[in-house]
C-alpha cells in the first residue's frame, strides 16, 4: 500500500509542530510502520536535534531537489528505530530554494518506500507552509489552549479548506488540566467548539517533553509519560484504531492530590 | 482564578478568552468588520424601506455560525405588523 503523507502545521510558531512530528514518527515506528519525516522548515532546521540525529547529516532536502545526491542518500536512518528516517532541512538556504512542485515530486518518490511520510511545516501561512502542504493527503493542525494560537489555527484551517486540503484534524497540545479546572485555560471542549473540526489528540503540558528534547529521544519512546502516551494514542488513531482520550484529570498519585488540595498545584 | 476574583464575581479568564475568540473568529472568517456590518445594515434598511416600512430600532443583524460555515442573520420587524399586535392587546 502506498504511504499516507501527513503534514503537521499550525500558523503560530512554538506550539509544538516539531515535537509532534518527532513523537508521531517514533510512535508509528514502535507500531511497526516505516516512517520518513521531512523537516520542511528550511533555514530553521530543528527536527534533527529533537530526534537526536544532528551528527549524522550529510545531505539535506535542497541537495535532493537540486540533484546533488540521490533521495536515499539524504535519508538518515535512526539507530534505535531502524524503520524511521529523517530528511533534514537545509540550514543555509531559504524557502525559495524549494517549490510546491518539488515537494509533490519528492513525496511521490517516497510513497512507495514507506507507510507514512510526516512533514514538519514552518510557522506562518506563506511559501514554506504552502510547500509543506502541497503533497499532503492529510493535515494535522497543532494548537495550544491559548487565544492567539487558536486564532491562528482557525486561519490555517480556513486556508486548508480553500485549498481543498481539508478537513484538517486537530491536536491540542500543552493542555494544563489544573488550569482548565480553575477556569484559567480554555478547555478542549471550548477549543473544539470554536474551531469546529475533528479532534485527533490532546497532549498535556509535560516537563518530560523538554527533558526528552534535551536528550534527543522523543517522549513517545517512553510509554510511562503522559505526553508519551498521548502521542502513542494519536499514532494509533492515524492507523485507524479507535482509542479513547486520556483521562487527564485523574492525574498523579496521592502526593499530587495532597499538593493540589493544599493549593500548590 | 483566585479567591478574590471569585468573591467579587469577576469573570473567569477562560470565559473571556472564549467570548473574545468567538467574535474575532467571525470577523476573521468573513472579512466583515463591525463597521462594514453597520453599513450593510444601513443599505438593507434603505432597500427594504422602499417596499415596506420597517422598525429600524428593533432590527437585528449579525453573523451566526453553524460548524465552520457562517450565516448572515437579519431580523427585521415590519412597522405595520407591530401596530396590529398592539391593537389586539
Ligand atoms: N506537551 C508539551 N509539554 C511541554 N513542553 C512542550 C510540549 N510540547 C512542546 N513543548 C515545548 O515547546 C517548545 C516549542 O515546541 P516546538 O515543537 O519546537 O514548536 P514548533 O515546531 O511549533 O515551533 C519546545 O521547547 C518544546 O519542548
Ligand atoms: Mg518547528
Amino acid at each position: 500500500m502506498p504511504a499516507t503523507v501527513i503534514t503537521i502545521t499550525s500558523g503560530k510558531g512554538g506550539v509544538g509542530k516539531t515535537t509532534t512530528v518527532a513523537n508521531l514518527a517514533v510512535a508509528l515506528a514502535l507500531e511497526g510502520s516505516r516512517v520518513v519525516c521531512i523537516d520542511g522548515d528550511i533555514g530553521l532546521r530543528n527536527l534533527d536535534v529533537i530526534l537526536g540525529l544532528e551528527n549524522r547529516i550529510v545531505y539535506d532536502i535542497v541537495d535532493v531537489i537540486e540533484g546533488r545526491c540521490r533521495l536515499k542518500q539524504a535519508m538518515i536512518r535512526d539507530k534505535k528505530f531502524t524503520e524511521l528516517y529523517l530528511i533534514p532541512a537545509a540550514q543555509t538556504r531559504d524557502k525559495s530554494a524549494i517549490s510546491a512542485n518539488d515537494m509533490v515530486r519528492l513525496v511521490k518518490e517516497l510513497r512507495s518506500v514507506c507507510d507514512f511520510v510526516l512533514i514538519d511545516s514552518p510557522a506562518g501561512i506563506e511559501r514554506g507552509f504552502r510547500n509543506a502542504i502541497a503533497g499532503a493527503d492529510r493535515v494535522l493542525v497543532v494548537t495550544n489552549p491559548e487565544i492567539s494560537a487558536v486564532r491562528d489555527a482557525d486561519r490555517v484551517i480556513g486556508i486548508l479548506e480553500a485549498e481543498e486540503k481539508g478537513p484538517a484534524s486537530l491536536i491540542l497540545n500543552r493542555l494544563n488540566p489544573a488550569l482548565v479546572k480553575s477556569k484559567d485555560m480554555l478547555s478542549s471542549e471550548d477549543v473544539l467548539d470554536l474551531l469546529a473540526i475533528e479532534l485527533i489528540g490532546i497532549v498535556p503540558e509535560d516537563e518530560n517533553v523538554i527533558i526528552a528534547s534535551n536528550r534527543g529521544a522523543p517522549v513517545a519512546a517512553d510509554g510511562k509519560t503522559k505526553a508519551g502516551q498521548a502521542f502513542r494514542n494519536i499514532a494509533k488513531r492515524l492507523k485507524g484504531e479507535t482509542v479513547p482520550f486520556l483521562d487527564l484529570d485523574a492525574q498523579g498519585g496521592l502526593w499530587e492530590r495532597i499538593q493540589r488540595m493544599a493549593g500548590r498545584k | 482564578m483566585g479567591f478574590f476574583e471569585k468573591f467579587f464575581g469577576k469573570k473567569a479568564s477562560a470565559d473571556s478568552a472564549k467570548e473574545r475568540l468567538q467574535l474575532v473568529l467571525i470577523h476573521d472568517r468573513t472579512d466583515l468588520t463591525p463597521a462594514e456590518l453597520d453599513s450593510l445594515r444601513d443599505d438593507l434598511v434603505a432597500t427594504i424601506s422602499r417596499h415596506v416600512e420597517v422598525d429600524v430600532k428593533a432590527m437585528q443583524i449579525g453573523v451566526e455560525h453553524d460548524g465552520r460555515s457562517q450565516r448572515l442573520v437579519a431580523d427585521i420587524p415590519l412597522k405595520s405588523a407591530r401596530r396590529k399586535t398592539r391593537k389586539t392587546k
